[in-house]
């Protein structure tokens, strides 16, 4: 399988005044296209930042990443953006939906992001997505309307919406209780088998990231374990 | 285009906020509409009580003082833009007896219809009707020191001793005691005769329609009129004193007109500067999920331009609203209201045109900070 992301000697440094703080040390890693994977470490292991680079809203302080096949590291800040819209999907804790949108226009937003016209193969492709995330009764609810569980669901759709090559969800299930969590991987489970999207998700929970087929472990900024199922 | 809906969304999410703001906004509108039109509106009858019923241009001869050809004067002018009415007038200074009362006047030989399009004559006889043959209208202030009625037969008496007698066919009142006093009307024939002027006049009398533009008008005739033995001249240059009030109180509304303006600039600004952190998220998200700087800083030039044309919309309406209360409720005692209204549409729609661009630049320095914000900082910050 080709590899959707690659990092090639990934170093990422903060500096705040005279306060230089390496969180990661020539990482290399690669996902192939329609893998289902986790990133586990313990908080402030750097696993955010490495997430947060492959998604190009971070950079690195040295290193190259690729994504689906081109070099971001050097890209420009409108390419990055179009990049993000078109390939990757985002899932993050604290879910991030508008709130002065509706759960349906949260999902479409990525699309109309794109800059293309309504049409109505994307509204179907959002109750398509949004009756896979079992979302179909609250869609036309503003975000803030919704369950925490129905909040995250109505992410994962949004996600989805522009076909990404890759989701990055990190920690997606951090305010979720143990049913919605299993219901969740299910859920990513799912869509990985049906649309053949790569799943990079980051979490602290072991059990969590052993129901994926991969698991990458971070400790202070290195790879320390790389454990495929 | 996404970020105006996104932009409308905003507003719309937060209604207390967004009233506010557009209140603010319609207030200062209307007070610049309100100050603005009522200055000028002062200004307005003030100078239409001061030249609107006399002469705004007058060519008078450069040597002696007739006019023998006015005629031709007339016709070299002919087609200069502005001007609204002409008239000749052959003023001669000669005594009016009256029982036994002599005055000294100055008699003015007027082509009476034409210099009713500029002194108003018609509505200034209170009393009595316009002369015609040898007939004399005479001042109020004149008619009632000396004893005057309608009717009456009176002599004027010229400076070669000769006396001619008319008749007092009305009285006027042109509000200005010395004029009251000291003009008397005849018709332009018979003073001519009168004082042996041939066809001869003393001055030719123009009123143009911006009575600001009769410099220009003067100009432009003293141009054309090169090859006459004539002079020009125009209202602005006998009332300096005049024009430098009003300058000065063109100047005192500009300020507080910019002072308004400032107010509305600040509060957009201020307003937008928190909305920017307040939204910090969704922006933050909205770029991680790819919308580019450029779009999200529209999203806050977009909530600008729709508070500033709200505002404005309002604030247009409620200082014309204001304007016409103004002039409803304030009143003179006879009923007819305190100031007439000269209500300027293209002053009040720019009032609301700059409302409208202010917003949009105070938005500047808010669609800016949004341009910047990195979707990371949001998402550490969580």
């Amino acid at each position: 399988m080709p590899e959707v992301v690659l990092l090639k000697g990934v170093n990422k440094v903060y500096e705040n005044g005279p306060i230089r703080t390496q969180v990661l040390f020539d990482v290399d890693l690669a996902f192939e296209e329609g893998s289902f994977n986790s990133i586990i470490g313990a908080s402030g292991s750097g696993k955010s930042t490495l997430l947060n680079i492959i998604g190009t809203l971070d950079r690195p302080t040295s290193g190259e990443v690729h994504v689906a096949g081109r070099r971001t590291d050097r890209m420009g800040k409108d390419e990055l953006a179009a990049l993000r819209n078109r390939t990757i999907g985002f899932i993050f804790q604290f879910h991030y939906l508008l709130p002065e949108f509706t759960a349906r226009e949260n999902v479409l937003m990525p699309h109309w992001i794109k800059g293309a016209a309504r049409s109505g193969e994307a509204e179907r492709k959002a109750d398509e997505l949004l009756d896979v995330v079992g979302l179909t009764k609250v869609k036309d609810n503003l975000s803030t309307r919704m369950s925490g569980g129905q909040q995250q669901r109505t992410a994962i759709a949004r996600a989805l919406m522009n076909d990404p090559k890759v989701v990055l969800a990190d920690e997606p299930t951090g305010n979720l209780d143990s049913e919605n969590t299993e219901n969740l991987y299910r859920t990513f489970r799912e869509v990985s088998d049906r649309y053949g999207t790569t799943f990079v998700i980051v979490t602290h929970d072991r059990r969590i990231a052993e129901k994926t087929d991969r698991i990458v472990g971070i400790r202070d900024g290195r790879i320390d374990m790389d454990v495929r199922v | 285009m996404l970020p105006f809906r996104i932009a409308m969304r905003f507003l719309a999410s937060s209604k207390a906020q967004t009233a506010l703001v557009v209140v603010g906004i319609a207030i200062g509108v209307s007070v610049q509409v309100f100050v603005g039109t009522l200055i000028d509106s002062l200004q307005e009858s003030l100078i239409d009580r001061t030249v609107g019923g006399s002469p705004h241009v007058i060519v008078t001869s450069a040597e002696g003082d007739v006019i023998a050809e006015p005629g031709g004067v007339i016709a070299a002018v002919d087609g200069v833009k502005g001007v609204t009415a002409t008239s000749v007038s052959a003023d001669r200074p000669a005594f009016l007896l009256s029982g036994a009362s002599t005055s000294s006047v100055l008699v003015r030989g007027w082509d009476i219809p034409q210099a009713d399009l500029i002194y108003g004559m018609s509505e200034s006889v209170y009393d009595g009707e316009l002369p015609d043959g040898w007939e004399l209208l005479v001042g109020r202030d004149l008619a009632e020191d000396v004893g005057i009625t309608v009717g009456q037969g009176v002599e004027v008496s010229v400076t070669n001793g000769s006396r001619y007698s008319f008749t007092v066919s009305g009285l006027f009142d042109l509000k200005v005691s010395s004029v009251n006093l000291g003009w008397a009307v005849a018709p332009i024939g018979t003073v001519q005769s009168l004082f042996s002027l041939g066809s001869g006049v003393t001055s030719v009398e123009f009123q143009v329609d911006d009575v600001f533009a009769a410099d220009a008008v003067d100009e432009e005739m003293s141009a054309l009129l090169a090859g006459f033995p004539v002079q020009v001249d125009n209202w602005k240059e006998q009332n300096e004193q005049l024009l430098s009030g009003l300058q000065g109180q063109t100047a005192s509304s500009l300020m507080i007109q910019v002072f308004v303006l400032a107010a509305v600039v600040i509060a957009i600004a201020s307003v937008l500067a928190i909305k920017v952190v307040q939204k910090s998220r969704q922006i933050g998200i909205l770029k991680a999920m790819g919308m580019t700087d450029r779009a999200s800083s529209l999203v806050f030039l977009f909530e600008g331009l729709v508070l500033g044309a709200a505002g404005s919309v309002i604030g247009v309406s409620l200082g014309v609203g204001l304007l016409l209360s103004f002039v409803t409720f304030a009143t003179n005692p006879d009923g007819s209201p305190l100031i007439d209204l000269y209500l300027d549409l293209r002053f009040v729609l720019g009032s609301g045109a700059v409302a409208v661009l202010a917003a949009a630049l105070a938005a500047v320095i808010p669609a800016r900070k949004s341009a910047r914000l990195s979707p990371m900082e949001v998402i550490r910050n969580a």
